[in-house]
């Protein structure tokens, strides 16, 4: 349980009932660790399945325009267009290890949802996914996909109808199911020891970037980039360079309309420590504790809470967290398009239009690593809607 | 010795469950009052928190409402020392420990303590991370209330038990609050089990809703019952009419009181 904690941020606050199924996770994850079956597995699945290691590519017309030299670490190619993948084919696989007869899903892009409803597919495990209605709605498209993948949709109308509400709709499945049920937690993030487990999984991404870069700059990056939701991507990146005080890590978070209005997403910039979806962290929250409806173009990054881990990085100043408006980010989804025949998440989008904004803070020579979390094809339509409106 | 020891020792009770400030605060003490008029033994209190991941979809209405007509922590500490002044029944609160969190936790407790809160049920706090309050929980003078689920094993039953100063809520069924039609035989043993290994009062709550069911557990030996979903549910359907609400929440009570007798 070493694990359990990150600085005073983490822990496992959740009903007595949820008690006993998180502890039968976290045995099976700490038996995983040292299961030569599973790793097999996992890295066949990683590899041949989900076209593992991703590359990284020196985005060569941005980095030429803005005068730093900026890599992608390509999570877009990820088989599922994200890298949620990772984190589904672990956890599915755990699920399985686990002789679990059906899993269950929040998701808020839907990203999340589409990767659980493809590894239930290919591990025929049946899948449900919690989705808020609002996020259903803007992300049509995945409701379809996770649909095709036999995979039922749940749409949750309660509180803002976003990734909070569907993720207590989740755990309320689950202290009603916990006996056969699964359930495939997307972020690192919620009670012990999802933040662990989610952060174990994503690490690959971390582990493959930096060898990379050595390879093929020789150096360490100066700065990782990464946009922070609940923070699964950042961790997964961050991870590999968290002991090398000479990179700089920088968390994009959503601004929303603006830091200064209601309508962001900026947990740690804005937000106060408080104790919520079972954990310590930070949280937007108003004076009382209610927990407060966010905004953001992203229905990725649309969440009131993260992971503790970045809690801690934040606190602790290793990590610094910036906000990012959804105009920097719907602009540089279109420069991407434009630039370098790129199209990333509106989510990936709020990290590079901070990498693009900080890079001048840099020397010269300094080398930008950004997390290119995920492909945008997915935000289309949500793109033309506000650039017409 | 806490208010609710010393009811439970001597007495079975039943507890009803009321949101505080459900529909608005002004109604919710009026039909509280009646409740203690009606002849409950204790009360079980919640305060009104927008994400309650424990509760169904019945609780979480009422939070809602209770949250929309202005319901906060300072109200609702007005309501509780309204309450006490009212009457001298045992009071128990639910609450979500973010509501705690945020005003501070010796200050919440403290807080709550002097209003006229006897024990509080922190729902998200398990017993591991209960240990870094209990301290301040102790000082400030409130007892403890601890969940035991259907699924918790007997060895960790007993570390609960021997942290729980006020009652043990045997949670009786998986999944959230709200009304179920019957009860899982499960409930009937687990009373049985816990009894052999206690002397702390064990009090049964989640889906319960008839005098029946009320009866049937108090026979097989728990000290307690609580009914929320089911009284909550009489409260929503008589939002705009507090006269009403109250007389029916009186008659739900009168008819549990009359037949445990």
């Amino acid at each position: 349980m070493q694990d359990k904690y990150y600085g005073e941020f983490g822990g496992c606050y959740v009903p007595e009932i949820l008690m006993q199924p998180l502890a039968e996770v976290d045995q099976a994850f700490q038996e995983i660790k040292h299961d030569a079956d599973f790793q097999a597995e996992l890295s066949d699945l990683l590899e041949n399945y989900a076209g593992r290691a991703t590359p990284i590519t020196l985005a060569r017309n941005l980095s030429r325009i803005i005068g730093r030299k900026i890599y992608l670490k390509r999570e877009d190619l990820l088989h599922g267009g994200a890298h949620k993948t990772n984190n589904t084919i672990g956890q599915g696989l755990l699920a399985k290890r686990m002789g679990k007869k059906r899993i269950i899903a929040e998701t808020g892009a839907g990203q999340h949802g589409v990767a659980t409803a493809m590894i239930g597919a290919l591990l025929g495990i049946p899948v449900e996914v919690y989705m808020g209605r609002v996020d259903a709605e803007r992300q049509a498209q995945n409701v379809k996909r996770m649909q095709l993948f036999g995979a039922k949709v749940h749409a949750v109308d309660s509180g803002s109808a976003t990734l909070k509400d569907a993720i207590n709709a989740a755990l309320r499945d689950w202290v009603t199911n916990a006996g056969d049920t699964y359930y495939l937690f997307g972020t690192a993030a919620g009670p012990y020891p999802f933040p662990a487990l989610v952060r174990y999984f994503q690490e690959v991404i971390g582990r493959e970037a930096r060898e990379q870069m050595l390879r093929l700059t020789g150096a360490l990056p100066a700065a990782v980039f990464a946009c922070v939701g609940g923070g699964s991507n950042a961790i997964g990146i961050f991870s590999a360079f968290l002991d090398d005080s000479q990179v700089k890590l920088y968390g994009a978070e959503a601004a929303g309309q603006g830091l200064h209005t209601d309508y962001h997403a900026a947990t740690l910039e804005k937000g106060a420590a408080g104790v919520f979806h079972g954990m310590h962290s930070m949280f937007l929250q108003n004076q009382d504790g209610q927990i407060t409806e966010t905004h953001s173009v992203s229905a990725g990054l649309d969440y009131p809470g993260v992971g503790p881990e970045h809690a801690h990085l934040h606190a602790t100043k290793r990590a610094e967290y910036l906000g990012v408006t959804d105009h920097e980010a719907l602009n540089t989804y279109r420069l991407m398009a434009e630039r370098e025949g790129i199209l990333p998440a509106i989510e990936s989008c709020h990290a590079l239009a901070l990498a693009l904004r900080e890079a001048e803070n840099f020397d010269a020579e300094a080398n930008l690593l950004v997390n290119l979390s995920g492909r945008g094809d997915k935000d289309l339509k949500n793109y033309f809607t506000h650039v017409n409106s | 010795m806490n208010r609710f020891t010393k009811l439970l020792k001597n007495q079975q009770a039943f507890i009803p469950f009321f949101m505080l400030g459900d529909p608005t605060p002004e109604a919710s003490l009026e039909i509280i009052k009646a409740a203690i008029d009606g002849g409950c033994q204790a009360l079980e209190l919640g305060l009104p928190f927008a994400d309650p991941i424990a509760d169904g979809p019945v609780i979480q209405a009422s939070a809602e409402r209770a949250l929309k007509n202005g319901t906060d922590f300072a109200k609702c500490l007005e309501l509780i020392t309204a309450i006490r002044e009212y009457s001298d029944i045992p009071i128990g609160l639910l609450i979500y420990f973010n509501l705690i969190y945020r005003q501070g936790v010796e200050l919440a407790y403290q807080k709550l303590a002097a209003a006229g809160v006897d024990a509080i049920l922190q729902v998200d706090v398990p017993l591991e991370e209960a240990e870094q309050y209990n301290e301040l929980l102790t000082k400030s003078g409130l007892a403890s209330i601890n969940l035991i689920a259907p699924n918790t094993s007997e060895e960790r039953a007993k570390k609960i038990l021997n942290n729980t100063t006020a009652f043990a809520y045997v949670v009786s069924d998986y999944g959230t609050t709200g009304v179920r039609s019957e009860l899982p035989q499960q409930t009937f043993t687990r009373i049985q089990n816990l009894k052999a290994m206690t002397d702390v009062p064990l009090v049964i709550g989640f889906g319960i809703n008839t005098a029946e069911q009320v009866q049937d557990l108090l026979s097989a030996g728990a000290d307690g019952v609580i009914i929320g979903s089911a009284i909550t549910k009489i409260i929503a359907k008589h939002v705009d009419d507090v006269g009403q609400a109250k007389v029916a929440v009186t008659s739900f009570i009168n008819n549990i009181m009359t037949k445990i007798g």
